[in-house]
């Protein structure tokens, strides 16, 4: 590589070939990204944790193995965020919260042993919305992450740390986790690529639980590409998680290196669009979608009647899921504890203080929720009715991929808010995932990818595909064309256009 | 069909109490308020008619699932008091487990 070449724009892809070409050592690499982080995270705050010695220590690692003529795997010597909710051995693990200050994981998430054994190089712990409830990182307990775009706006969450660390060449690729939109909304607004991918595809084992059921960890990435060759690192069965699938990965790298919509039914979800979507957010969108009639695919709308639905079902299930798995967060075994001087206090009296101390106002505000729903005389006719809605949300997508290979919408109402603007109103908050949480609730994939920028506020556009179950690969062929299709008539990516921090 | 039940004060600091969260008093109003227009919303899932509809908890059909009965690694005594607040004898440590009365 020549010396003017700045190793923080290339892609994971080209990054990988030129550590394995030798052109690069992977201890390059990684200093370039540290560098960048000290030089711009002040101001983006995509971290929460830097390990610049592990991270130096894994790149060494991989500048050995490959001097010593061992074969490297595709992602060898790239850098990665991971996000603060799944654990790094000895390495901080917070979830975004205070009650979880100080820990310090004994043990790997499989996704983390995972990247480790690739070679990919773990430069740190990026922010979130505590314990990934939030659509913005403004719940997180250590402050907000900022919108590389416009520092004045939010970055998506829950994962916005994952996120503006990729749009901010932080990192060319990041972990995120994905409950109800958390990797899918804060690309979106980012003018980045994330995936959740199907429910069970990726290890959960070692990712803190939000809601078991609907918790799925995904990558982040610039390119479509970048994104498939790390779902393909981290994708596959594990026998620590036992909702974990066990089926071979769709081969999500070569889907991307085909990008051929010729052929293929796509149904625009008539649901997710049209009142309450921001202008230039549907303009973008259906842009995209004739460019997709352009590419050679048939195009047809679709009605997923029941969709209307999902948010609602969504914030009966998760807080109701949510309240149990945080139950375990009471001060005795790991985190804080709190107010164990003041008097002779019983254990109950110490969680309750630890609770009240450790926990933001939205982590209670769903513990909460969860916890009326589930008690005795409102239990059938909140969390059991949002049982059976979940049902008739998977039959749409059930009857809609009968006639269709993909489904679109945008991903997101519209562009990225400004900090503070819906922090004490969380209903207006949570709005912000109408169209991501139905896939959540299904189990079924989906991608955000970036279709360029509201002509109102210069702001990007996500748009997302999905597809059905343990049909990851469609996500990856589909958005691998429009992303060529655009940046041939953009002449460069889209985060090029984002103002240099 | 639920009706859509308003959240006082003292439910707030009942839920509250169930959860083991120690709310200051001066919390529990604007959490009432919060909480009454969010189960506003998702009470719109009565709205839908689901009688005959089975219940849905979880996007794969799920079987227990086992392993051979035999000893593996695991995480040591230390590595697994490691994160605890207070530890005693190689014992987590915790307040007085009994209520004074």
């Amino acid at each position: 590589m020549g010396t003017s070449t700045d190793l923080t724009r290339l892609t994971a892809a080209e990054t990988a070939a030129a550590v394995a070409g030798g052109e690069v050592s992977a201890v390059e690499v990684a200093q370039a990204h540290l560098d960048r982080i000290t030089a711009v995270d002040g101001r983006v705050h995509a971290f929460l944790h830097v390990d610049t010695e592990g991270a130096l220590a894994a790149a060494t690692a991989v500048d050995s193995a490959r001097a010593s003529g061992a074969a490297l795997s595709p992602l060898a010597g790239v850098p990665l965020a991971l996000k603060d909710v799944l654990t790094q051995r000895g390495i901080p693990t917070t979830c975004g919260s205070r009650i979880l200050e100080g820990w310090r994981p004994p043990y790997d998430a499989t996704v983390t042993a995972r990247l480790k054994a690739a070679g990919v190089v773990i430069l740190g712990k990026t922010n979130m919305d505590e314990f990934a409830m939030g659509s913005s990182t403004e719940h997180s307990a250590y402050g907000a992450t900022h919108n590389p775009w416009d520092l004045e706006r939010i970055p998506g969450g829950s994962g916005g740390g994952s996120a503006a660390a990729v749009a901010s060449y932080e990192a060319p690729l990041a972990i995120g986790t994905d409950t109800g939109g958390s990797i899918r909304q804060p690309a979106a607004v980012t003018g980045t690529v994330g995936v959740k991918p199907t429910y069970g595809a990726v290890s959960r084992y070692g990712l803190v639980a939000l809601a078991s059921s609907l918790d799925q960890a995904g990558p982040c990435a610039r390119t479509v590409l970048d994104a498939a060759l790390l779902h393909a690192t981290i994708a596959g069965h594990d026998p620590l998680d036992s909702t974990s699938a066990d089926v071979p990965v769709p081969d999500v790298v070569a889907a991307a290196l085909r990008a051929d919509v010729r052929g293929l039914r796509i149904g625009v979800v008539k649901e997710l669009g049209g009142e309450g979507y921001q202008a230039g957010v549907r303009q973008r969108f259906d842009e995209t979608v004739e460019l997709l009639t352009g590419l050679g695919a048939e195009v047809v709308e679709v009605s997923c009647p029941n969709f209307p639905y999902a948010l609602a079902a969504y914030y009966l299930i998760l807080p109701s899921e949510a309240s149990s798995n945080i139950a375990k967060f009471d001060g005795m075994r790991f985190g804080i504890r709190v107010g164990e001087d003041d008097g002779s206090p019983s254990v109950e009296q110490v969680m309750g203080r630890t609770r009240a101390a450790g926990f933001g106002p939205e982590v209670i505000r769903r513990i909460m929720l969860g916890t009326y729903a589930l008690s005795a005389g409102y239990y059938d006719a909140y969390y059991g009715q949002a049982q059976k809605v979940r049902t008739l949300i998977a039959r749409d997508f059930a009857a809609a991929f009968d006639t269709c290979d993909v489904l679109v919408s945008p991903t997101a109402p519209t562009t990225a808010f400004k900090l503070g603007e819906k922090l004490d109103d969380p209903l207006a908050m949570y709005l912000h995932d109408i169209a991501t949480i139905p896939a959540n609730l299904a189990g079924t994939p989906g991608m955000s990818l970036p279709i360029g920028l509201a002509p109102e506020d210069g702001l990007p556009v996500g748009m997302q595909i999905m597809a059905p179950a343990m049909a990851d690969d469609r996500l990856y062929n589909v958005g691998a064309a429009v992303e060529a299709a655009l940046l041939e008539r953009w002449g460069r990516p889209i985060l090029e256009e984002a103002p240099s921090l | 069909m639920a009706d859509t039940p308003s959240i006082t004060r003292d439910d707030v600091a009942h839920l509250a109490r169930l959860a083991r969260i120690d709310l200051p008093p001066d919390s529990l109003d604007h959490y009432a308020e919060q909480l009454d227009v969010i189960l506003g919303a998702v009470a719109q899932v009565s709205e839908v008619a689901a009688d005959d509809v089975p219940a849905m908890s979880h996007p794969l059909p799920l079987v227990n699932v086992f392993r051979a009965d035999v000893v593996r690694p695991s995480l040591s005594n230390a590595e697994a008091l490691s994160g605890a607040p207070s530890v005693e004898s190689e014992r987590f440590r915790v307040p007085r487990i009994l209520d004074e009365e």
